[in-house]
């Protein structure tokens, strides 16, 4: 499985990770819609960490579609709740 | 996946198919996807260019709020030395804001400087990307039959659309900084076109509305124990012969008197 965390790069992760990432998703969607900015920070930053810790990077010659895309580290709350709903973050 | 991720990969996949779409035969995809890319690159030097430009004209104003640090301080001196406190607070006033400005400033050149290093990380990524589409173009040219071409050139312009994508979603975030920073650059230079940071030289002891303001923006208390150290650095002597003239004083320092308290107490109201 090719996770890419935006802005920064792309890793292979074990199909047996995927469970757990969508644990720390629900937790992540779970802090944005209760609009708590600490628990979205500390979240955000455990789902991004995961990615980091448990996969290993894609080199930059290799040309391959990932499977999940993360959104940028730098993201904020009201983005997460604003901008990821009608046209999305992504520029025409 | 639910969630952020599928929302994000949901966006970015339907912006490829977008970037995709539009040929038919493999060697039309193949040519129109490596201009596509040599396209963005280009697209992503000039982001980069335009946050570097962005962050220097930040830089410049810092280096005017610089000098203004100075000048106010150097005037408030001069404003006290010759018991004029009304004065030197207005100019310690002043510089406060000048001050708290420069921090901002300092934030927002950090900020736009980590953007133009991302932007150079994502260049150099996308650079690599797009070399490797290069050579995998011509193994496929060589290599393969039409159909067979079809299939592993959609997966290479697929997978070089995501960093395309993806370097787009960067740019535009850096883009939007810059905005904003261009909207607070402005305001600085407002107040500057307000003779917030001006020579107070130029001010009487009475108070304009520009003073009213500074006043209720600037902290107080960081004004006071400016007001109160210059006052123990200046040691309450006698002013100086070098002091700023000063309209109305008349110049009459009798020796001994403590300069600072007595007319600037009487003319604020």
């Amino acid at each position: 499985m090719i996770v890419r965390i935006s802005g920064e790069d792309q890793y292979r992760l074990d199909e047996s990770d995927h469970q757990r990432l969508n644990q720390l998703d629900a937790a992540v969607i779970a802090a944005v819609e209760a609009g708590d900015e600490a628990a979205f920070a500390r979240s955000f930053a455990e789902l991004l960490d995961f990615v980091r810790a448990n996969g290993t990077l894609v080199g930059d010659e290799e040309i391959e579609t990932s499977d999940l895309i993360l959104p940028p580290s730098d993201l904020t709350l009201a983005e997460a709740g604003v901008e990821f709903t009608g046209e999305g973050l992504i520029p025409d | 996946m639910a969630g952020l991720t599928g929302r994000m990969s949901t966006v970015v996949k339907a912006k490829v198919s977008k970037l995709l779409d539009r040929a038919e035969d493999p060697a039309e995809t193949l040519d129109y996807s490596y201009q596509k890319q040599v396209e963005q690159l280009q697209n992503v030097k000039k982001g980069i260019a335009d946050v570097v430009t962005a962050k220097k004209r930040l830089q410049l104003q810092e280096t005017t709020l610089q000098q203004q640090v100075v000048k106010l301080d150097t005037q408030a001196r001069q404003a006290l030395s010759s018991g004029q406190e009304d004065l030197a607070r207005t100019a310690l006033e002043r510089k406060n804001i000048a001050q708290t400005e420069l921090q901002s400033l300092d934030t927002q050149v950090a900020e736009l400087e980590e953007q133009q290093q991302k932007l150079t990380d994502s260049e150099q990524k996308l650079r690599a990307k797009i070399e490797s589409f290069r050579t995998k173009k011509e193994v496929i040219k060589a290599q393969y039959s039409a159909a067979e071409a079809q299939v592993r050139i959609s997966e290479a312009a697929t997978g070089v659309g995501e960093q395309m994508a993806d370097v787009g979603l960067a740019m535009q975030r850096a883009v939007d900084k810059t905005e904003n920073m261009k909207a607070r650059a402005d305001a600085v230079q407002e107040l500057e076109a307000a003779g917030t940071f001006e020579d107070i030289t130029a001010l009487g002891p009475g108070e304009d509305d520009i003073d009213k303001q500074l006043k209720s923006l600037s902290s107080k208390s960081a004004v006071d124990d400016d007001l109160e150290k210059l006052k123990g650095e200046i040691g309450q002597g006698a002013p100086s012969a070098g002091a700023l003239p000063l309209p109305g004083t008349g110049g009459a320092g009798s020796d001994g008197a403590p300069p600072a308290g007595g007319s600037g107490a009487e003319q604020s109201s």
